[in-house]
């Protein structure tokens, strides 16, 4: 069984279907990365997986246990990072870190938040407040928040899409490193086609809504570790990056107008990419 | 103009209006040298050519009046004659007891208010209708259900307190920002640490502003108040010393009134700045 199951997923308001069949599987360990356009419906899939929002149909099983509300066993890193701006850098991880552990003294607290400071590279800014750092810097809080939890998986929403470009690089390299070395289980909602390929290990693809659904995923041929400077250098790599922009650029629409799959119809499976040679 | 300049040119045009204000009071007050000619019978009828120096008071009385009322505020020579310490410390007690009210009684209740759309909705009509009310207008029953004119005075400060409290501790309640809410409910935060650790400090600034108005009325209400019931406080010596035709001592009570407002205010102020925020 996979660690993650999600089932004929479907999510509609009145008579608007936003996305129907949803299905995919995430194995321990591995970082997923979703694709799509605006209006798929990409956030509440992982609002739901969260256990913020609601399906209309379907089933999230996680650890062989439903997913039927907010827990600790899952971090959300949200888009607008979320800090609680009267606390601290420290005092927002640590309000995370106290939930978590409830009978933790104070010094075991700062212990543990100080480790996942210096793990994200914000040694020095523990003790300033949300407004006093950079974009990039509250991101890397909304990070350490979410990893200091220690949760069985964590949950992005599109964490770097507020980002300058040379901010971004540094983050998902940070990202990369620690995701390799605590084996995190990671899914993410990204634009950002390069991210995608340099984070993530599959790439679940979704056509446009209303109606959308994971219409292909695609299996990172790239080997891990993989290196943000020399991984555009692997012969494979545009292969794959045309692929995804194409299907963001033509095959999504296709996919909705029902040109390709079962004519109108959410496919039951997402159609499996394999780009290796 | 760089901060540090026009600060002093800010403070020296203020000193300067306050030069041509006391200018303008001394030139209008300045006793006018007296015609030594004999009051002819007509003057006499009308009243004139008596002893004219219960005009408007001049400068020199009121800084005479002041000085002897600074010098001993908490003097106690029966009901009619208390020294102004003793008036303002009534005064302040009342409204002290009524604003306490009021935060008990509005900040809970603004809180469930501001959980519950429900809530919000079946009370904000009687809010609505209440809050417009001068709180003056509950004297009568306050009186015929209390019998106590201080406690009345109590209860009418609650009256005037709680409504900008109640109205901004619900609205910031509910306009709690969803993210921070989310992040609560991924960590699986018990509902109070939640209402003490995120809603609190997230709405403190909406609820402080709320108290803000709130003293502001208060200390507008109680002179009024206590105009009405008599007895003590500050206003009542103001009703007193008018009664006296002591001029002199009723702009002296209404600058002491002024600064006493000023400080409330710059206290609560104070308070406000250290819970807000910046997003």
């Amino acid at each position: 069984m996979s660690f993650l199951q999600v089932q004929e997923l479907a999510r509609r308001y009145g008579a608007t279907t936003v996305f129907e069949r949803v299905s995919f599987t995430i194995e321990k360990g591995e970082f997923v990365c979703i694709i799509g356009h605006s209006g798929c419906g990409k956030t509440t899939i992982l609002n739901i997986l969260a256990g913020l929002d609601t399906a209309s149909a379907g089933t999230v099983i996680m650890d062989n246990r439903e997913v039927a509300g907010p827990s600790l066993e899952r971090g959300v890193v949200f888009q607008g990072h979320a800090l609680m701006p009267w606390l601290t850098a420290m005092g927002n991880i640590a309000f995370a870190v106290r939930s978590r552990w409830p009978n933790w003294n104070h010094i075991q607290v700062q212990t543990h938040c100080q480790k996942f400071i210096d793990m994200v590279g914000l040694t020095g800014a523990e003790h300033k407040k949300p407004a006093e750092l950079s974009g990039g810097m509250k991101q890397r809080v909304g990070i350490a928040r979410a990893f200091a939890i220690q949760p069985k998986m964590l949950l992005l929403d599109e964490p770097f899409g507020a980002l300058d470009a040379l901010t971004r690089g540094t983050i998902q390299d940070e990202l990369l490193r620690i995701c390799e070395a605590t084996r995190q289980t990671v899914f993410m909602i990204t634009h950002d086609v390069d991210e995608a390929i340099l984070l993530a290990d599959r790439i679940l693809l979704m056509s446009n809504g209303p109606g959308a659904c994971v219409a292909e995923i695609v299996e990172n041929p790239l080997p891990k570790p993989r290196d943000r400077h020399s991984i555009h250098h692997d012969p494979q790599y545009y292969r794959v990056r045309n692929h995804l922009v194409d299907f963001l650029v033509n095959r999504s629409k296709r996919y909705q107008s029902g040109e390709l799959g079962n004519r109108g119809q959410a496919p039951i499976s997402a159609k499996i990419v394999n780009l290796r040679h | 103009m760089s901060g540090k300049a026009l600060s002093l040119a800010a403070a020296l045009l203020s000193l300067l209006f306050l030069g041509i204000f006391l200018a303008i009071w001394h030139v209008a007050t300045v006793p006018k040298a007296q015609s030594q000619a004999p009051v002819d019978e007509y003057a006499k009828l009308l009243g004139k050519g008596a002893k004219q120096a219960e005009g408007f008071p001049t400068l020199a009385q009121l800084g005479e009046a002041a000085a002897v009322q600074l010098t001993d505020p908490f003097y106690d020579r029966g009901a009619n004659d208390k020294g102004i310490g003793i008036q303002l410390g009534h005064s302040l007690a009342r409204v002290g007891a009524g604003y306490a009210l009021a935060i008990l009684f509005a900040v809970p209740l603004g809180f469930l208010i501001g959980m519950s759309p429900l809530l919000y909705r079946a009370l904000n009509p009687y809010i609505q209708l209440l809050k417009p009310i001068s709180p003056l207008a509950w004297m009568p029953i306050a009186l015929y259900t209390i019998r106590d004119s201080s406690i009345s005075g109590v209860f009418v400060i609650f009256i005037c307190s709680v409504w900008p409290m109640l109205i901004n501790t619900a609205f910031g309640v509910a306009s709690v920002r969803r993210d921070w809410l989310n992040v609560a409910r991924t960590l699986e935060v018990r509902p109070l640490r939640k209402a003490f650790a995120v809603i609190l400090p997230a709405a403190a600034p909406t609820i402080l502003t709320g108290m803000r108005i709130s003293i502001g009325i208060a200390w507008l209400v109680i002179v009024a108040a206590e105009m009405l019931v008599g007895g003590t406080g500050i206003g009542y010596f103001v009703w007193n010393e008018w009664n006296n035709l002591n001029l002199t001592n009723v702009i002296f009570a209404i600058l002491v009134i002024g600064v006493v407002g000023m400080v409330l205010d710059f206290l609560i102020g104070r308070l406000q700045a250290a819970v807000t925020y910046v997003e």
